[in-house]
């Protein structure tokens, strides 16, 4: 399978000392491996280790020289190339699968296989007008489609239109497309198989490991690590943007992958725990699902202590995020959810903010922001809308009038604790950077005076100074004001150094809650979503030092 | 300093100062092609009166996120509604009153109006009746409109327009079918349907523009409907000062933002699309007032369009506009359009208005809508 | 709550009477104008060689112009408000050929070529504003019909005719007495019916005699046989790509906004053609209000015929063609034989003209957000 023997063979990627850097954030640094023809490597790690910018270097994608380049080489065949866009790299030879399906739904197989590199016939016109009055010719394009789904080993109809596809077929698809072009040497799989069915997936490894075979090597992404293990010659682990670790399956376990992805130094962790008390509930979550799109809630049930952090983590597109929403009737929801002892009925924002709740949403610019609109109306809006807060009744509450010297007060008050650096109270919220924005939404929150405050992805796309800031802030307020704050997010190490107790969330579900003390390792196989049955005494496989 | 120079040009955009050194231009050069400034001025200003609130009408929509009301007829034919209700109002209790006055016995209510209107008052009471029946009008059109718009977002204009379009041709067959029977508005012939035209002579022309106005050789300045239009703009800026007008900001501003905040965004968009109708109704009976005509059937159609430019020439953008937008752009756009005609063509001695005003009010629609708006997401 | 259960096949099979809803419902705006039809051809008392002879003229007249709308259609740009421009241009080939005397077929052939670079040139205008309205394409094109109106007036009216300048008319049948600008009438002797004529056909009915404008039909059937040629061509296959999802023809390599420009151009250049024969067939052209009903009426027409802003088909240019003239004749008619007033039916067909727009789009989005609102649920599994 692999032709790693063949020592004299040049390896078809090498990646030399690959490192990125984003605004003064290194992301990724001193990434070497290579990879020889033929061969699988998998590619695995936590949301954030570096993987989704190691693929867009590799695949040339604008944002990376737009954001100044890279550091070090990459190499094709021993030469060295340098993309300046993806059309670059199809040219070189790679071929990307991408999680989201690039169909076109009035389209067949056939066509979506072959767009933009029909086959056509020529005519007299082409002489006046070019090459694309070419007409297709749909006989021979049928042809190497159904070449390409042969080489694939499965049974796609070739006449069925993108929008009637299964979920399957359209991956499959996906990958006929880079196939028919013969020129792909190299494949890349970004989770192709989190949307399939475990039979159709069992059938998709089994025909990459053929494709592989036909000489196309191939990079794999995937959070399902059996099946890394499975089908990779290689496989790498990526965390904080360092390759931790070069291994191959025979030499490794699920669960030593799993805990190199989630596994830092002892010392990162914050020692500082606080002995909760036993309080009495506050929130009490049962059966809840929501429809969130690419995070959805199937069946969640938890409770949260009057008083605590707690805290939710899980991977991307587990579902972790859609909780909040849910709660705070942002996407349609259903289930029990009983605040301070009293249900609530959910699907609508305005009575979720009635009863004491408040939410920094992940989604900062989409939800969380008024870019247009200046510092302190971002700060008061909330609380003016639902509390009265910062209005002046006249003609006994008949004209509710903006109390605009009230709102310039409490901005300022707020600019001043969180040090939001700005220009004024005026400023628009566009303006700002993005820790500073964050702030701004922290405000938002803290001025309606909540006693259960929801915070999403607080240090999503923040720099480190601002990372500490803001979590310190979150912590502040709970012992402060005594409020209870439930905080999302995708870094189990960030929930670890403020949480108390943590809830891993995967596929819609609540895998486990964890007092925040418990090892890193615990909440990693948690998150995995492995059977817990098969999970030995989480202390012992945190035992391994690195 | 040169920053702060081009932050302003590009704040303030180029159209805009072209065409307001434009009419600086044409301003200034009054007196060299034989026109006289001062009628000029007047002229300019009357207009600004004139069309002052239908651009008003623009607001509330664009800051609710609706864009640019290109549905403007709708509150148009609303007004128009209370226009000739009250002429209707008037005609028949005119008769009343000759049946009064020959000693004929009526109630007492209808005793009462018809003195009212032989009075000094006359002019007013009529004008009140035509705000009383257009305002309720315009609620009710504006609410049908917003629950339209609302199962449309994001595709507003265009479907505006033709709502728009569609009201006006369906009022003209109500124009010719409803049972108004005064003379002064039906067709001489055959009895039925209502004119093309109709004078509000005799009624309420001019209510408002003659109130306290200045009229100084050739310039005169009709200080009522100024008063009236700063009413308005007034009632709009506290409007947008209030709760519930802040709320429609941060609809408009970004939807996903109000409602994380509780708030219901197609009640924002509603209220700010009746906002803007009624305001359109109010506008059309001001125009009226001062123009002396009351225009049925295809008269409103394209009236939307110039409302539509002046807030943008104001400097408004698909989802910005405040009071400055509306009171600049309305002296921008009217200025040109009064102006042009008096000036070019003394100059080129033909009459370009026309074109002018077309190449200018489309351009600068066209202008906004190929501006980059900040991506959703 | 159950899980989700992944759908294993959207695939649904109609039966019987669900194919006869389908039917319907996707064709109820055709359904609704030939019932309405059926309703006032009766009343408005006109006999069946009169409405005959009426359709195949106005067929001839107007399909040409209606078709040239399907191609950025197909390019997922909606209605092509801006073939106003092609009009514009067609007129300009018209008022030379005029002014030249060049009659007869060749006088419309050469008005053709005058046409085509302006159209192409105004196409080429059209397609970049739009690629940067892109989401707005509609409104955007529709005031850019305005716009470029307002220079074409400019053009026309001060421009043509002043000497000196390089756009020399010179016939005084056509310029103002002024001396410069183009009069509003064009008496349009020279080419009237040239196309039509061309291929002269009548027949005798016993009572009734109809004559086919063959020579204009054959263009049409022309123009019909390259849209469906088209269709094949890489770069209609390259269209319906980018129609269907601008992101991801983008990522395939397609120029996307290139194609999107190419298709405006070949719009407006037909619209130019449509313009010349519709022209034709009037017979007097109206220099500055001609070509503003032009968009309208050819939208309305194409929307009657059952098409939507993202599909359109041949079949639907014919439907809505016969259908939308039938009730522009019978409605004056027909009102006045029901109410007395001739001018409410015509009030009726304006008000059917924008109606009918205002209802397609209105659908078309409300569809839009519906199948959005499907896909979230789709997403759920249910």
């Amino acid at each position: 399978m692999s032709n790693r023997l063949d020592s004299a063979a040049t390896p078809l990627l090498t990646v030399d000392a690959v490192g990125k850097e984003f605004f003064g954030n290194r992301v990724l640094e001193e990434v070497n491996f290579s990879l020889y023809a033929g061969e699988i490597l998998g590619l695995v790690g936590e949301n954030g280790a570096g993987k989704s910018t190691l693929m867009n270097i590799l695949f040339g994608m604008p944002v990376i020289s737009q954001t100044g380049g890279y550091d070090g080489r990459i190499l094709i065949e021993g030469e060295e190339v340098r993309f300046s866009s993806p059309f670059d790299a199809i040219d070189a030879g790679i071929g990307m699968v991408h999680q989201e399906f690039s169909l076109l739904p009035g389209f067949t197989a056939t066509e979506n296989i072959l767009l933009n590199r029909e086959s056509t016939k020529y005519n007299p016109l082409v002489e006046v007008f070019g090459d694309r009055i070419k007409t297709l010719d749909r006989r021979d394009m049928r042809r190497r489609a159904d070449e390409a789904i042969s080489i694939l080993g499965f049974s796609i109809d070739p006449e069925a239109l993108g929008a009637e596809m299964p979920v399957g077929h359209k991956q499959f698809t996906e990958i006929a497309r880079e196939i028919d072009r013969k020129s792909t040497k190299l494949l890349v799989l970004d989770e192709p198989t989190a949307v399939l069915a475990e039979s159709e997936a069992e059938i998709l490894i089994k025909s990459l490991r053929g494709l592989a075979e036909r000489g196309i090597s191939m990079i794999f992404i995937s959070h399902r690590l059996q099946e890394v293990i499975d089908l990779c010659d290689e496989i790498i682990i990526l965390r904080d943007g360092r390759v931790v670790k070069e291994t191959k399956p025979a030499e490794t376990s699920i669960f030593q992958v799993a805990s190199l992805m989630v596994g830092r130094n002892v010392e990162a962790v914050s020692t500082e725990r606080r002995l909760m008390e036993e309080t009495e509930t506050i929130l009490d979550v049962q059966n809840l699902w929501v429809d969130m799109p690419g995070e959805t809630v199937r069946d969640v049930t938890f409770s949260v202590r009057k008083g605590e952090i707690f805290g939710v983590g899980g991977l991307a597109g587990q579902g972790k995020l859609g909780i909040a929403n849910g709660i705070m009737g942002l996407f349609p929801a259903g289930g029990n959810v009983t605040v301070k002892g009293e249900p609530l009925r959910l699907n609508d924002p305005a009575l979720s903010l009635s009863r004491d709740m408040a939410f920094v949403a992940e989604d900062r610019r989409g939800v969380g922001l008024l870019l247009d609109e200046p510092i302190d109306w971002n700060i008061a809006f909330t609380a003016m809308q639902v509390q009265d807060k910062f209005v002046r009744k006249i003609l006994g509450g008949l004209i509710k009038w903006r109390d605009d010297a009230a709102m310039r007060e409490v901005a300022l008050d707020y600019i001043n604790r969180l040090e939001i650096r700005c220009t004024g109270h005026r400023q628009r919220a566009v303006e700002l950077s993005g820790g500073n924005q964050q702030k701004v939404c922290l405000a938002k929150a803290f001025v309606v005076g909540p006693e259960i405050l929801f915070v999403s992805e607080p240090t999503r796309g923040i720099d480190i100074g601002a990372k500490r800031l803001v979590l310190d802030t979150i912590r502040q307020v709970n012992e402060d004001t005594g409020a209870t704050v439930i905080v999302t997010s995708s870094e189990l190490e960030e929930l670890r150094s403020v949480c108390d107790r943590i809830a891993i969330v995967d596929s819609g579900r609540i895998s486990g809650v964890r007092d925040a003390s418990r090892p890193a390792e615990e909440f990693g196989v948690l998150m995995l979503g492995e059977s817990p049955s098969l999970v030995p005494a989480a202390a012992t496989i945190g035992g391994e030092t690195f | 300093m040169s920053g702060k120079f081009e932050k302003f040009i590009s704040d303030f955009g180029w159209p805009r100062i072209i065409i307001a050194l434009f009419l600086l231009l044409l301003f200034a050069s009054t007196p060299f092609v034989g026109v006289k400034l001062d009628t000029s001025i007047s002229d300019t200003l009357v207009r600004v009166g004139m069309n002052g609130v239908l651009v008003l009408a623009m607001v509330p929509m664009v800051q609710s996120g609706c864009g640019l009301n290109f549905g403007l007829p709708l509150g148009i034919i609303a007004g128009l509604l209370g226009a000739v209700t009250s002429i209707q109002v008037a005609t028949s209790f005119d008769a009343l009153y000759q049946v009064i006055s020959s000693g004929g016995s009526v109630g007492v209510f209808a005793s009462a109006l018809s003195s009212v209107l032989q009075s000094g008052a006359r002019g007013l009471a009529l004008f009140g009746i035509a705000l009383a029946i257009a305002l309720p009008c315009a609620a009710i059109l504006g609410f049908l409109y917003a629950q339209i718009l609302n199962r449309v977002k994001g595709e507003e204009m265009m479907i505006a327009t033709y709502v728009g379009f569609s009201s006006v041709a369906v009022m003209c067959m109500a124009w010719l079918l409803l049972p108004f029977n005064s003379p002064v508005m039906v067709w001489g012939y055959g009895g039925s349907g209502l004119r093309t035209t109709i004078s509000t002579e005799g009624f309420w022309r001019h209510i408002l523009s003659d109130f306290g106005s200045i009229d100084f050789g050739n310039f005169y300045f009709p200080t009522g409907m100024f008063i009236f239009f700063a009413i308005m703009v007034c009632i709009v800026w506290a409007f947008f000062r209030t709760k519930t007008g802040t709320a429609m900001t941060a609809a408009g501003s970004n939807p996903e933002f109000a409602r994380a905040s509780g708030i219901d965004v197609n009640k924002m968009r509603t209220i700010s699309v009746m906002l803007s109708t009624v305001l359109g109704a109010v506008g059309i009976l001001v125009y009226e007032q001062s123009f002396g005509f009351i225009q049925l059937y295809m008269g409103p159609l394209y009236m939307a369009f110039p409302a539509v430019a002046a807030i943008l020439l104001g400097g408004a953008s698909v989802n910005k506009a405040t009071m400055a937008n509306v009171i600049v752009g309305t002296f921008l756009f009217q200025g040109i359009l009064t102006m042009t005609p008096s000036v070019i063509n003394s100059i080129l001695k033909s009459d370009m208005s026309e074109v002018i005003r077309i190449i200018v009010s489309n351009g600068m629609i066209l202008y906004a809508l190929t501006r980059k708006t900040r991506v959703k997401r | 709550m159950t899980p989700p259960v992944k759908n294993d096949s959207a695939v649904h099979k109609f039966t019987g009477t669900e194919n006869v809803k389908h039917f319907l419902i996707s064709n109820s705006v055709p359904i609704i104008f030939i019932a309405l039809s059926a309703i006032a051809i009766p009343i408005s008392g006109f006999s069946a060689g009169y409405l005959i002879q009426e359709m195949l003229t106005r067929l001839a007249r107007n399909s040409f112009l209606v078709l040239s709308l399907l191609i950025p259609i197909m390019a997922g740009m909606g209605l092509n408000f801006g073939m106003v421009l092609g009009a514009m241009a067609g007129q300009i080939g018209l008022i030379f050929v005029t002014d030249w005397a060049v009659v007869g077929i060749p006088g419309m052939v050469l008005a053709a070529l005058i046409s085509m670079p302006i159209a192409a040139f105004l196409g080429f205008i059209c397609g970049s504003v739009l690629n940067k309205a892109k989401g707005r394409e509609m409104v955007t094109s529709y005031i850019l019909g305005f716009f470029i109106n307002g220079i074409y007036q400019f053009v026309v009216l001060y421009t043509m005719g002043i000497r000196g300048l390089h756009i020399p008319i010179t016939n005084p049948q056509l310029v103002l007495s002024r001396g410069f600008g183009i009069r509003n009438a064009i008496n349009l002797t020279g080419i009237r019916r040239a196309l039509d004529n061309a291929l002269p056909l009548t027949h005798n009915f016993g009572h009734f005699t109809i004559s086919i404008p063959l020579g204009t039909y054959v263009t049409i059937a022309a123009f019909c046989f390259f849209i469906v040629w088209f269709r094949r061509t890489k770069l209609g296959q390259d269209m319906r790509a980018i129609g269907q999802d601008m992101a991801v023809a983008g990522s395939a390599g397609i120029a996307v906004e290139r194609t999107r420009v190419i298709a405006i151009v070949i719009s407006t250049v037909l619209a130019a053609f449509g313009q010349i024969i519709f022209l034709q067939n009037i017979g007097t052209m109206n220099t500055y209000n001609s070509h503003e009903q032009t968009g309208m009426f050819s939208i309305a027409a194409l929307l009657i015929g059952g098409a939507t802003v993202s599909r359109a088909s041949i079949t639907n240019v014919f439907v809505g063609v016969t259908l939308f003239h039938m009730m522009f004749v019978v409605s004056p008619t027909a009102g006045k034989e029901l109410i007395g007033q001739a001018q409410l039916g015509e009030y009726f067909r304006v008000f059917v003209s924008y109606g009918i727009i205002a209802v397609a789009l209105v659908l078309h989005a409300w569809k839009r957000l519906q199948e959005r609102e499907r896909a979230r649920r789709g997403l759920r599994g249910e």
